[in-house]
């Protein structure tokens, strides 16, 4: 079967693209357009290392197909920071040592960016529970949360002492 | 030189790691990341039978389609005899290695390769392999550690006989070897306990469960240089082995470390790269593969199921008289399991007179078994610190106090030998008794447990390379892969001995062409071994800035110091010169000697071993079974924290396997010996929800053979957190849980047996 | 003279027909090994490949030079790697 034609906006910018009909976001990502920031873990929609935001909510790209990606707005690990400047999550994840292998961090990172978008204000609960879709197999999750939290209260214009 | 005693500016501290902002920003590459120009996509053929003689293996609709470029099978590998080795840190014959990687004759193991494609797409690969003909002869399989050891199991290999019985047995067997750990007289210890206690443990096989599936990139050029781009804990570990399998000159391979997405002991060994280069060989193009999830639970090296008997004898004040062990552990598909480890681990933390450990390792139907931190420590320390703390309970004696009567000191002979030295057991013990989570108060329906644990810790060869670069900013190189920060912490010991800051230093891994020999990333060596080459060659880097300040200066060089990045003279009869920076002297080098370098390589010697006890909340639902961890402490002798963060980070990290080795983890077979739970929905690996935050206590007594006091801390915090969690749910339940994980339908049971 | 002691998980019992202590002449490991291998042919090769070392206490990782005093005590074991 030919490859479908795709156009939609990847981190700002318009992206086109031809995908397989079976080829899933995270293949087009990865393997059509370069973005490999994106990982696959599992391939499953059980890991999370996929994450993406596609118009304004969050998701495993390996659960997505490519030739769904059609008009839509998909940000991707690659679109969080501005340029240069870090975003305020990027920075307190290396702040906290909120990594070790940096695999599931990405996901992570987006998955955190996406809480934040929807609830500038969790508790840790809130976040542990949101961030569940999300496995690391390294940290325990301890220093994740406190940069979770950490980002959360100077998004917020707080000062944390 | 030691630095124990000085005061530092820089370890200990916390700055930012130097391959951080590549990891946040997705920049960071990892071998499934990398692609080649004409690059072919391999995948491998496995077996779905979990026993089963090979008839016969027909390629050639799979040659024919068009888009596949090489089809292997076992036929296009040497044939490897039979070599008894240490591969991927624990016990293995290269033979079998060879035969994990490809097999020859038999499939061991649902998983179990036995061909390969290479094709220009991944769904052309896939077709490529549904048309590879495979007829099997289906054998009876056994899984079960026990069962495998009946007389009547089938028998996965005619020419194994076990080793370490008297007389030799002239029938094959299950079971690779049998090893026994003495001392004093065990019987006449019982005889004088005034208390007794047994036990029988069983435990599941789990996965190291990293996130990043194995994965690699091989170019076999014409010239037969070979490249290799692969995440893995060795690169030099990976040039061996495929060299070795595949009859190559290791000086022909080139392996480049890619970041690596966790490894834990599993990724210490090869599975792909050697089918990848045979793959690229016969085709002519760079050949990429990786493991799905699937793949990566049926056919890498998930570690042992075990079954443990504990008999303890102590006096009615608490002192131990007598400790007996049995322990049979899985090896999967080929001998190799880590039992002797599992029996001297268990009691090592103890001082006994009088000691019986008796251990089998055990060949099943499952994947041939690979390291999983501290192999064979966290089976064995489930059963003793479970038995502990029945007998603490039984001896009306605080669970802490058993283990202060009992504990290990310096000086004490373990009872597989070698006497400790310079351990932190004590002080240990000691943090737990003052911390605020020992002494808090338990809400109704909570229980508490504590458990502890031990690993040896290695050291080994290392390389580290410390260069000024012209600008006086520093390169430190190694060919250690960085699986847990460890590019921060050689940074950092860098940066403390050439006086300048952390940021001052960059930290790189170099490929196996760059770097002198390296052994893998394992065994909690890295910080010890490598940290201990590269502050030696950072001394040497020192030594030779002070000769060449004194050419400049022309003054004999020992009238110069060094402090702070500078050197100084030394007292004003030396002259009235103003101090020359990295930056000064790199401007100056060709003039006085050329490139400023230094390159270190060391056998490390000394390593220390490592000791925790974990302190573990719980409450129980009685209605589902469901175990909450409501606070954990996890308290360790870490040596010297060189950067406090990511040691914390390996406790954490630790602990959270622990807690998932616990409570839910296992391989789920059914009665054909297929894994049901092949993926991260049902294999339950701790979410974050899971879990409450982890409060790792560092304790730091300083082990004297490293320049700063470090040991190793990646392996101990997964030993104590099964029995530390079965001890709670005994403390809140009354009910005591033998059998791994500790699940809810195994919880609602075990309530259900009470009444 | 150095006491060898061979704990029996390091498999090397097969070789010295169930005798697990022993005295040794020896100054340092490598000769150490070079007289095992006299004694009891096949155990220097055993102890090389398979085995971890423990002299006075101290494990060793394959030190030839490592020095062996009259009273020391050696303690061949199984090889410890890691994860």
């Amino acid at each position: 079967m030919a490859k479908q034609y795709v156009s939609a906006t990847i981190n700002g910018e318009s992206s086109e693209f031809l995908c397989e009909t079976q080829q899933t976001l995270l293949d087009v990502l990865r393997d059509v357009i370069g973005l490999t920031g994106s990982k696959e873990g599992c391939a499953s929609g059980d890991c999370g290392a996929c994450s993406v935001i596609m118009d304004g909510r969050l998701v495993c790209s390996c659960l997505v197909l490519g030739v769904e990606a059609e008009g839509s707005e998909i940000t991707t690990i690659e679109g969080i920071a501005e340029g240069e400047k870090l975003h305020p999550v990027q920075q307190k994840f290396l702040e906290h040592a909120a990594l070790q292998c940096g695999f599931c961090t990405p996901g992570l990172i987006v998955a955190t960016k996406a809480l934040l978008d929807e609830n500038p204000n969790p508790t840790e609960t809130e976040a542990r529970y949101w961030l569940a879709g999300n496995l690391c197999r390294c940290t325990g999750y301890d220093k994740i949360i406190r940069a979770v939290m950490d980002a959360a209260a100077e998004m917020r214009g707080e000062t944390v002492a | 030189m030691n630095y124990i005693t000085s005061s530092l500016k820089i370890v200990g501290t916390r700055p930012v790691r130097p391959d951080g902002v590549d990891k946040v920003t997705g920049r960071a590459v990892f071998a499934a990341d990398t692609r080649a120009s004409g690059m072919l996509w391999g995948k491998v053929l496995r077996s779905p039978h979990a026993h089963a003689r090979i008839v016969s293996i027909d390629t050639s609709k799979a040659e024919a389609l068009k888009g596949v470029y090489a089809v292997v099978t076992a036929a296009d590998f040497p044939e490897i005899p039979s070599e008894e080795a240490f591969v991927g840190e624990g016990p293995m014959n290269f033979r079998d290695l060879a035969l994990n990687c490809m097999a020859r004759t038999k499939v061991l193991y649902e998983g179990h390769a036995l061909g390969a494609v290479a094709a220009s797409t991944q769904a052309i690969a896939d077709e490529a392999l549904a048309l590879i003909d495979v007829k099997y002869e289906i054998l009876p399989h056994v899984i079960d550690v026990e069962e495998a050891m009946a007389a009547d199991a089938p028998i996965l290999h005619d020419d194994m006989f076990t080793t370490g019985v008297d007389p030799k047995p002239t029938k094959p067997s299950n079971i690779a070897k049998v090893v026994t750990f003495r001392k004093g007289d065990v019987e006449a210890g019982f005889k004088e306990a005034d208390v007794i206690i047994e036990g029988r443990y069983t435990t599941q096989p789990v996965h190291q469960a990293y996130i990043e599936p194995h994965a690699c990139l091989a170019t076999y050029a014409s010239d037969g240089q070979v490249q290799i781009h692969s995440s893995s804990q060795g690169h030099f570990m990976v040039r061996a082995y495929t060299a070795k399998l595949l009859g190559l000159n290791m000086s022909d391979i080139r392996v480049n470390p890619a970041e690596i997405g966790g490894g834990f002991g599993g990724k210490t060994l090869v599975y792909l790269e050697p089918l990848a280069v045979a793959l690229s060989k016969k085709s002519g193009r760079t050949v990429k593969m990786q493991m799905t999830r699937e793949d990566v639970f049926r056919a890498s090296g998930p570690t042992s199921g075990a079954a443990v008997e504990v008999k303890l004898g102590a006096k009615k004040d608490g002192t131990i008289v007598a400790a007996k062990q049995v322990l049979k552990y899985q090896a999967g598909a080929f001998a190799g399991s880590p039992i002797g480890p599992g029996c001297m681990c268990g009691f090592a933390m103890y001082d006994l007179p009088n000691v019986d450990v008796v251990g089998y390792d055990v060949v099943s139907n499952r994947p041939k078994v690979a390291a999983y931190r501290a192999p064979g420590a966290p089976i064995t320390s489930f059963a003793v610190e479970s038995a502990m703390d029945d007998l603490a309970l039984k001896l009306g004696i605080d669970a802490l106090t058993l283990r202060e009567k009992n504990a290990a000191k310096n000086g004490t002979k373990t009872h597989y030998g070698p006497t400790h030295q310079n351990i932190g057991f004590t002080a240990v013990l000691a943090a737990v008794k003052s911390h605020p989570h020992w002494k808090s108060p338990l809400k109704p329906g909570q229980g508490r447990g504590l458990a502890t644990g031990f690993w040896f810790n290695i050291g080994g060869e290392s390389t580290a390379l410390v260069h000024v670069n012209e600008d006086g900013s520093v390169t430190a190189a190694t060919g250690s892969p960085d699986i847990g920060g460890s590019r921060a912490s050689i940074g950092m010991m860098v940066a403390e001995v050439l006086g300048v800051p952390a940021s001052a230093v960059r930290t790189i891994v170099a490929d196996t062409a760059s770097i002198g020999f390296t052994h893998l990333t394992g065994g909690s060596r890295v910080t010890f071994a490598t940290g201990m080459a590269a502050t030696q060659a950072a001394e040497k880097v020192v030594e030779d800035l002070k000769r060449r300040a004194a050419q400049i200066w022309d003054i004999p060089v020992e009238a110069v110091e060094w402090n702070d990045g500078m050197a100084y003279p030394a007292g004003s009869n030396a002259g009235e010169f103003e101090p020359l920076g990295l930056a000064e002297l790199a401007l100056k080098a060709a003039r006085t000697g050329g490139p400023i370098q230094a390159e270190v390589s060391v056998n490390a010697q000394g390593a220390g071993p490592g000791f925790g006890a974990h302190i573990c909340d719980v409450t129980v639902d009685k209605e589902t079974g469901h175990v909450t961890i409501e606070r954990y402490t996890a308290i360790q002798d870490v040596g010297k924290a060189i950067h406090p963060s990511y040691v914390e980070g390996q406790i954490q990290g630790g602990a959270a396997q622990g807690i998932g080795w616990a409570l839910n983890e296992e391989y789920i077979y059914n009665d054909k010996g297929q894994m049901e739970n092949a993926g991260f929905l049902d294999y339950r690996v701790p979410v974050a929800s899971d879990v409450p935050m982890i409060e790792a206590v560092l304790v730091e007594v300083p082990n004297p053979r490293h320049p700063f006091g470090a040991r190793g801390v990646g392996e101990v915090p997964i030993v104590p957190p099964m029995a530390a969690i079965a001890n709670a749910i005994r403390g809140a339940t009354g009910l005591r849980m033998p059998d791994l994980p500790m699940s809810p339908p195994k919880v609602r049971a075990a309530f259900d047996a009470a009444g | 003279m150095p006491r060898v002691v061979l704990s029996s998980g390091s498999a090397g019992q097969q070789f010295t027909n169930g005798q697990t202590e022993f005295e040794v002449e020896a100054t340092s490991f490598r000769r150490l090994i070079l007289e095992l291998e006299r004694r009891f042919p096949g155990l220097g090769k055993q102890v090389e490949e398979s085995m971890a070392v423990a002299i006075d206490g101290e494990i060793f990782q394959d030190a030839y030079a490592a020095e062996l005093r009259p009273g020391s005590e050696i303690y061949l074991i199984p090889k410890i790697g890691g994860g």
